[in-house]
């Protein structure tokens, strides 16, 4: 691990102007992604700021009835709130769904939003790699691929997202609040919030720098049956090769969000509209225009199935 | 060969030197650097920043002077020579490095000790002793929950939690229904474990141990 200088932030408006002042550096909340990716080098920030200090761990009720997320809350907090479990049974489900305990009790909201992706070779720092290192090509486009996107991939990164708690997020339609470095807030759909890779795959959301994230916001509880499926190589602590996420209201309407196939969150509001034409409907709407290499084709299959079995048991309720 | 120890020893002075200019305020900051070759890549590379931090570990406070970068995991082994909480692959995949903080598990490789000011930490060794078992340890040893013994520590320390979480009912990704406390069950239990890593695989006797003292406590 490359040295670093530390400070403990005392406010958000504080820390994102500290992040200005030194290139390069690097917010840290529980570092359970950030840390693994210094120890290889592959991020090397010169100086961390601890935000843990900031009063962002409370989820509190909005007034129009929905719920603001701090941005410190963590994984397993953020899973447990019988709000969230009763109001947004999705969002409890997915993050359940991810990672271990262990790492659940120290990861953040904000950095699980942020969490980078677990290509094996933006890991290996003697393969090229467009998002690691801009311009020195993609080794997964030729290499193995089984893990990777199927859709919305370009010529310059195939990687996908790894968060499953983004993808009921993005169900959900969050809005992700954050504050500048000249200390102006920010509202981020969640859906303009991540990017596809084109071009600038070390590109990977629509912050500046120093931006801070501060909280997350759910709009009012939806209703209707909610599921979240993972699908993997092992039951338990593994990333997923698909996921589906969908509420599902009884006149046939609903969400379904894709995860483990894209850069990003995978939904389109416009198949939904083929609801109530049953899962394939939706499917081939969703995943149309999709990319797949031929380790990886198997995906559309899988996802395609795992959208039906989804929606079906969320028809039984 | 020989090139390869040059390497070393280059970078290994390269750190000394790094950390004299740290510390040594009247030398001016590149007076360290000049017997050295330039570092490699990153010229932005600050020199190592030693930190001061406290914290409770097994219910006695411990003052350290670490690196920036030591995790809490090296604070614990290296810098206090508490070395039953084990490093297995130290990137927060196999959860030998488990430990208690402010009552949550955590994997103690992927945090740095900087961020614990305060902190109450619990290791295998505030958990119980030879002397003394903890119910948990007395368990594992009953129902021969291990092989090289390599993993113990970090599945004993989440092993008490996991009963803990139950407890105070968080649930799991196994947990039918959210809207009420989780139910304490095997399939509970092993979803729970799922981030503790064992390669002799002793988990049919782990679980054994475990389903034990969660039926003693209930």
């Amino acid at each position: 691990m490359r040295a670093f200088t530390y400070q403990r932030a005392t406010s958000p408006a504080e820390a994102a102007a500290a992040a200005v002042h030194v290139p390069g550096a690097k917010f840290i909340a529980g570092g359970t992604n950030l840390l693994d990716l210094m120890k290889l080098e592959i991020e090397t920030p010169p100086h961390l700021i601890d935000v843990n200090g900031l009063a962002l761990d409370k989820i509190e009720e909005t007034a129009d009835g929905g719920l603001r997320i701090g941005a410190l809350v963590r994984n397993t907090d953020l899973a447990a709130d019988m709000r969230v479990r009763r109001g947004y049974a999705v969002l409890s489900r997915a993050i359940l769904a991810g990672a271990s305990v262990q790492l659940r009790n120290k990861a953040s909201t904000a950095g699980n939003l942020l969490q980078r992706t677990r290509c094996p070779y933006f890991y290996d720092t003697n393969q090229p790699c467009n998002k690691r290192k801009p311009g020195s090509g993609c080794s997964a486009i030729e290499g193995f691929s089984r893990q990777h996107a199927v859709i919305g991939a370009s010529a310059f990164c195939i990687a996908t997202f790894p968060s499953d708690m983004a993808i009921a997020m993005r169900l959900l339609d969050a809005n992700v609040e954050t504050v500048t470095p000249d200390g102006q807030i920010r509202i981020i759909p969640i859906a303009d919030f991540h990017r596809l890779p084109g071009n600038t795959p070390h590109i990977e959301n629509a912050l500046v720098p120093g931006e801070l994230i501060t909280g997350v916001t759910l709009p009012k509880p939806i209703g209707g049956t909610h599921v979240y499926r993972k699908v993997r190589d092992r039951s338990s602590y593994a990333f997923a090769l698909v996921s589906v996420a969908a509420v599902l209201h009884e006149n046939g309407s609903g969400r379904v969000a894709l995860g483990g196939v894209a850069h990003k969150p995978w939904r389109l509001e416009e198949a939904e509209a083929a609801m109530p034409q049953g899962a394939a409907a939706v499917a081939s709407r969703l995943l149309a225009g999709a990319t797949p290499t031929q380790e990886n084709a198997f995906k559309i299959t899988l996802a395609k199935r795992t959208l039906a079995a989804v929606l079906a048991e969320a028809k039984k309720g | 060969m020989d090139n390869i120890s040059d390497v070393t020893i280059s970078r290994r002075n390269l750190l000394i030197a790094g950390a004299l200019s740290a510390t040594a305020v009247s030398l001016p900051s590149s007076a360290g650097a000049q017997s050295v070759p330039p570092a490699p890549a990153q010229t932005t590379t600050p020199a190592p920043t030693i930190t001061g931090v406290s914290l409770r570990i097994n219910a006695e406070v411990r003052t350290l002077n670490v690196d920036t970068r030591t995790t809490l995991l090296d604070a614990l082994r290296e810098h206090l020579h508490l070395t039953g909480t084990k490093k297995g692959c130290d990137h927060g995949q196999c959860g030998a490095c488990t430990v208690i903080v402010d009552g949550r598990r955590i994997n103690s490789c992927l945090t740095l000790a900087v961020m614990h000011e305060g902190a109450e930490v619990i290791t295998i060794e505030g958990l119980g002793n030879q002397d003394r078992l903890h119910p948990m340890q007395a368990a594992f040893v009953k129902h021969d929950g291990y092989q090289c013994g390599y993993c113990t520590p970090g599945q004993i320390c989440s092993a008490v939690s996991v009963l803990k979480e139950i407890r105070d009912g968080i649930p799991s990704l196994v947990s039918a229904d959210l809207s009420v406390a989780p139910l304490l069950s095997p399939a509970e239990i092993r979803e729970r474990m799922s981030g503790n890593i064992c390669r002799c695989g002793a988990y049919s006797n782990i679980l054994e141990a475990i389903i034990e003292v969660a039926g003693r406590q209930a």
